[in-house]
């Protein structure tokens, strides 16, 4: 559980990191709170020559809510969320998220950054971004572009972000509605047997809006554009529910693991999903 | 002088027996001062570690170490071909098997360790290791027991001869290249007559999965040989020092009094630190090729893919009945999976361990047990995890059988239990499999349970949630788990219990200080039990001084008596007794001491608390610090100055502590997740030392079989490679998934114990395994669950209700 031999970088700028990774490309990785990244170099099973440590590099610990969206910085930790009143106003299904990762421990640590950029289909926040329809901000040696959380996952560990660029920020449309993160997991510390992110708006009684999206059930956060689609225009009954959890199932992969072979991951990824939308109805 | 002390407060002057005595280690262990193996550095110390194979089983083309001496810092690697002139290549096993110390041409499980890599630091050491080149040949891999006893595949060829014919084992023939031993124990044809003949037989298969310890400190040790004077100090995990320096002086070659070996703070054991390592042999090797202190300590994955694990035993059994439900008969049939070598760590007459407790509580008029050894591709170990020797895989087998009985008898299981256990008067209890149980009173014990849980209501409650799943109004069932155990620790009794050939006494030596304070040395070793505070209660009681002036110290065995160490709830038992013994042997003293002073008989005076009186003049008394003085400073006709004694303890019995567990279990059928609503634990230990010791002894032990039962193992895949290597799939539970547990007692002391001790640490969990897991069972039951094989995690109850057709 040692890391090989590694240099370590703790630039004061965005422009000392965006030269270390011009010049070391694919040999360089930058690092936020380090406990997806710095694991993967204890088992050996990430090769990081050089370590570039964000943590001095100012600017990318606030959050900001305006109007009509709010503003993430990268090195906002999950502690953060959990404790940042303004958040647990106006979107509170980013608190009820981050209370369902690891451990207090690893919350003071881990970042939103870090969580969402890794690329780790265990994570929970690339579902509940894609889930928001967050944009990523990146910047690069060319300068800033925005990336959609849901064009962002690729695979396994491989994003749309370029090997230089560095993910600076998560901005998130204002949530609107009832929302629910719903996870079932082994233990504390885990990563999900399957977790749900439901946002809904509702209008007399019906559905107007649904976005949903799955954690860690592929390679890949899940958004289910078709499982949303098929709550809209119902009152959320069970024949809504049904349509939901099947469109759901046809988008999701989960592969077996220790946690339990694919047929008990379907069933369990249903119940869950069943779950998050009464939950987010009922707060609708 | 007016004595203005009341007896009363003199007796809680010495914080004794049955007080809650706060721990005296603690002051150091909360404030981050402890000393443990990782926290010794030596001047120059060097730091080793391994190569390990990949590969579960394939023959070794070459190993090249020259890469590997070209890192920076790194200083030597060692192989088989290093240590093969010491003879030091392979080691004997406690299990009287021997294993391999490098690899020897093969390798049998994946991890085994195949060179060791010398370096100035850890760093340097874990680049070294990725640089040695070995070269493997891949061979067929076995990780089924049952699959190994009939392969072609040689698992062990050095255990072949020439003709192709099978010497015997330790343990008497071998049937089979892979096969190891068989043990029985009982009457294999009354027992089978029996249960041909009976009213109501049922067999059940069971799997008690492998499963390892996982003590928050991984193995480790310093090794460093001092040249000059010829002396070699290893520092390290060990559960039993003496031992480990008998055994290093046994294969090296080095003279006993010339290695000391010393355990330091031991961040938790659980029969995983009672065996010897590869890690030891090769430091001491490396410390003596370099002249430097070498360290070597496991990583956590190192710990739970080689180091010793626990259970793995296919078991069979099969019990017979009258109508009413009177037990008749218990068979059982083990294939006990050991892994690559047989590393188990049991008492030498007993490979099998002590699994012929497996007629539980009960009083079973005929019984047989056969255990079957083999070899597979696995990991070597086979140790007593929190529990004395397979303690916990035989409770859980009867167990399971009286709840399957009762299935099939229609009969309630508590009822059934209690219809069979062994009555009070009945003690001391010669069992069908040998062993004679010392005292019990498992009516009591079982009676107060049930009242205290409102059994008939959790069962009223139960019917109702059955009444309401089958109509849809709920997908939530509740099980109500009973386990009634007895347990059999205090290895134990030399004319049957040996390790090595080292007899399993224990020791207590004490020295009383002028000033009226103590140092007492055991042979045991504390890994969190509390010794320094429990065992300074047993003195303070029998020898009156306070606790708090009493030293105890234990560890280090150039000052130390011999002993064999703590595993299998021993200590209480066994170095418990010593210390009573010896401090017998210092109140004999004391009183001489006390007649002299007092100018009476020997025999006219008494000892009361903390002091000796006249008898019939309770105002004329020498107190034992005055006692203490008077042995230092007055020339007392007949007797030897000093006041010091030294016992050592051979137990007539083990021990058999027991008690009655029940929890109560919601499970979710549709995700498997379980919640536990109530856990009550009534705990029989004889004389209670230590009340809140005790309590946290129960609530560790029962934490531990709640991972057991649900979810914790190591899991291996068809090639044999682990599955479950970090603490990410290895369930080791937190605050967050343990319940609140309510503790409870009766008291029956051992007969034979000095003070009727019988020991606690590890009943819990051996009676708490069966009982998660009965909870989960029972609440299938009337569905139509008879037997489920743990781990009860969730995916694997989810299939239990998807079999009984409760997703449909």
């Amino acid at each position: 559980m040692i890391p090989a031999a590694f240099e370590y970088y703790r630039p004061k700028d965005m422009a000392g990191v965006l030269s270390l990774l011009e010049k070391h490309g694919d040999d360089a990785r930058v690092m936020a709170g380090g406990h997806s990244l710095i694991p993967m170099m204890k088992l050996r099973m990430a090769d990081v020559p050089h370590l570039i440590d964000l943590q001095d590099v100012g600017g990318m610990s606030d959050i900001e809510i305006s109007g009509d969206s709010i503003k993430i910085g990268a090195l906002v930790t999950q502690t953060k969320i959990i404790d940042h009143a303004g958040l647990a106003e106006a979107a509170p299904i980013l608190s009820e998220a981050a209370l369902q990762i690891a451990d207090p421990q690893v919350r003071y640590m881990g970042t939103v950054g870090g969580n969402v950029a890794n690329g780790d289909p265990g994570n929970d926040m690339p579902g509940l971004m894609q889930c928001l329809n967050a944009i990523f901000t990146v910047i690069g040696t060319d300068g800033e572009r925005q990336i959609a959380a849901r064009d962002f996952y690729e695979g396994a560990y491989a994003t749309a972000r370029e090997d230089d660029e560095v993910l600076t920020a998560v901005i998130i449309p204002m949530p609107k509605g009832g929302y629910a993160y719903e996870k079932q997991k082994r233990k504390i510390g885990d990563y999900a047997t399957a977790a749900a992110a439901v946002q809904i708006v509702s209008g007399g009684g019906a559905c107007v809006s649904a976005s949903i999206a799955m954690t860690n059930l592929s390679d890949v956060p899940v958004f289910s554009a078709d499982a949303g689609a098929a709550l809209v225009g119902t009152s959320v009954d069970e024949a809504a529910l049904k349509a939901a959890v099947t469109a759901m199932l046809g988008d999701i992969d989960p592969t077996e693991d220790n946690r339990g072979p694919v047929a008990f991951k379907n069933h369990v990824a249903g119940i869950i999903l069943r779950r998050a939308i009464a939950r987010a109805w009922s707060r609708a | 002088m007016k004595d203005e002390v009341t007896r009363e407060e003199r007796v809680d002057n010495l914080k004794g027996l049955g007080c809650s005595r706060k721990r005296v280690e603690d002051a150091r262990f909360t404030q981050g001062k402890g000393n443990y193996v990782d926290d010794i550095k030596l001047d120059g110390m060097l730091f080793g570690d391994f190569v390990r194979s990949p590969y579960a089983h394939a023959r070794i083309k070459s190993v090249n170490s020259e890469p590997a001496l070209k890192v920076p810092g790194v200083l030597a690697v060692l192989t088989a071909d290093d240590l093969r002139p010491l003879g030091l290549h392979w080691m004997p096993t406690l299990a009287g098997d021997k294993q391999m110390v490098l690899a020897d041409g093969k390798v049998l499980f994946q991890g085994q360790e195949v060179a060791f890599v010398v370096a100035e630091d850890r760093y340097a050491a874990a680049d070294g290791i990725e640089a040695v080149e070995v070269e493997y040949e891949e061979l067929p891999v076995l990780v089924n027991p049952h699959e190994a006893l009939k392969s072609d595949v040689v698992l062990r060829e050095d255990l072949v001869a020439e003709d192709g014919s099978l010497p015997d084992g330790a343990h008497g023939p071998r049937k089979h290249h892979n096969h190891i031993f068989t043990w029985e124990a009982g009457d294999r044809e009354p027992t089978e007559e029996v249960l041909a003949n009976a009213d109501v037989v049922v067999e059940q298969e069971m799997y008690y999965h492998r499963t390892h310890p996982c003590p928050l400190e991984t193995c480790g040790c310093v090794a460093s040989m001092d040249k000059v004077n010829g002396k070699l100090t290893l520092w390290g995990t060990f559960q039993a020092p003496h031992a480990i320096r008998t055994v290093v002086s046994l294969i090296s070659g080095i003279e006993e009094h010339n290695i000391r070996v010393v355990s330091p703070d031991i961040g938790g054991g659980f029969g995983n630190k009672v065996g010897a390592y590869p890690g030891y042999v090769c430091s001491v090797v490396a410390s003596i090729v370099t002249g430097k202190p070498v360290k070597w300590i496991e990583d956590r994955m190192d710990n739970l893919m080689t180091t010793a694990f626990a259970r793995d035993y296919h078991m069979t059994g099969k019990i017979s009945a009258t109508k009413e439900g009177k037990i008749t008969a218990l068979k059982c049939n083990v294939v006990a999976d050991h892994g690559g070598f047989d590393a188990c760590a049991d008492p030498t007459k007993f490979p099998a361990g002590f699994m012929n407790i497996c007629t539980g509580s009960y009083d079973i008029p005929t019984a047989f047990l056969e255990v079957d050894g083999v070899y597979t591709n696995k990991a070597p170990g086979g140790v007593s995890y929190r529990c004395s020797f397979r303690v916990t895989e035989a409770v859980y087998l009867i167990e399971r059988m009286i709840e399957v009985l009762a299935i099939e008898l229609n009969m309630d299981a508590a009822e059934l239990r209690r219809i069979n256990f062994i009555k009070k008067e009945q003690f001391p209890y010669k069992a069908a499999l040998g062993w004679e149980y010392d005292s019990g009173d498992y009516h009591t014990a079982w009676d107060k349970a049930l009242k205290t849980v409102d059994y008939a209501g959790l069962r009223a409650e139960q019917a109702q949630r059955v009444a309401d799943f089958k109509a849809g109004k709920t997908r939530s069932i509740m099980g109500i788990g009973l386990s009634f155990f007895t347990e059999i620790v205090g290895a134990g009794p030399v004319k049957n219990c040996d390790i090595l050939g080292l007899g399993m006494f224990d020791s207590c030596e004490i020295r009383i200080h002028p000033t009226g304070s103590a140092i007492a040395r055991l042979g045991t070793i504390s890994q969190g039990q509390g010794h320094a505070t429990t065992f300074a209660q047993i003195l303070a009681s029998e020898i009156g001084l306070p606790a708090d002036s009493i030293t105890i110290e234990e560890g280090d065995t150039d000052t130390a008596p011999y002993g064999l160490g703590t595993y299998g709830s021993r200590s209480t038992p066994v170095a418990g007794a010593a210390t009573a013994m010896a401090g017998r042997k210092i109140r004999a003293k004391a009183q001489m001491i006390a007649a002299y002073l007092l100018e009476v008989h020997d025999n006219d005076v008494e000892f009361d608390v903390d002091r000796f009186v006249v008898k019939g003049a309770p105002e004329k008394f020498k107190t034992m610090k005055e006692i203490a003085f008077a042995a230092y400073n007055q020339a007392i006709p007949g007797l030897e100055p000093g006041l010091e004694a030294v016992s050592y303890y051979d137990p007539p019995n083990m021990t058999y502590p027991f008690g009655a567990y029940v929890c109560v279990m919601d499970i979710d059928v549709d995700t498997g997740v379980t919640d536990i609503r109530r856990f009550y634990a009534l705990d029989d230990c004889g004389t209670r030392i230590n009340p809140m010791i005790i309590e946290g002894q129960v609530h560790g032990g029962l934490t531990e079989a709640l991972a057991v039962a649900l979810g914790q193992e190591i899991a291996y895949d068809k090639q044999g490679n682990v599955k479950t290597g970090t603490l990410m799939d290895f369930f080791l539970p937190t605050a967050w998934e343990v319940p609140n547990y309510e503790t409870d007692f009766t008291v029956t002391p051992s007969p034979h114990h000095p003070i009727g001790a019988k020991g606690v640490g590890e009943s819990p969990h051996v009676g708490g395994v069966p009982c998660f897991s009965n909870a989960v069972q029972d609440a299938f039951r009337p569905f139509g669950n008879k037997h489920t094989n743990m781990p009860h995690d969730h995916w694997r109850i989810w299939q239990m209700a998807s079999k009984l057709g409760m997703h449909d």
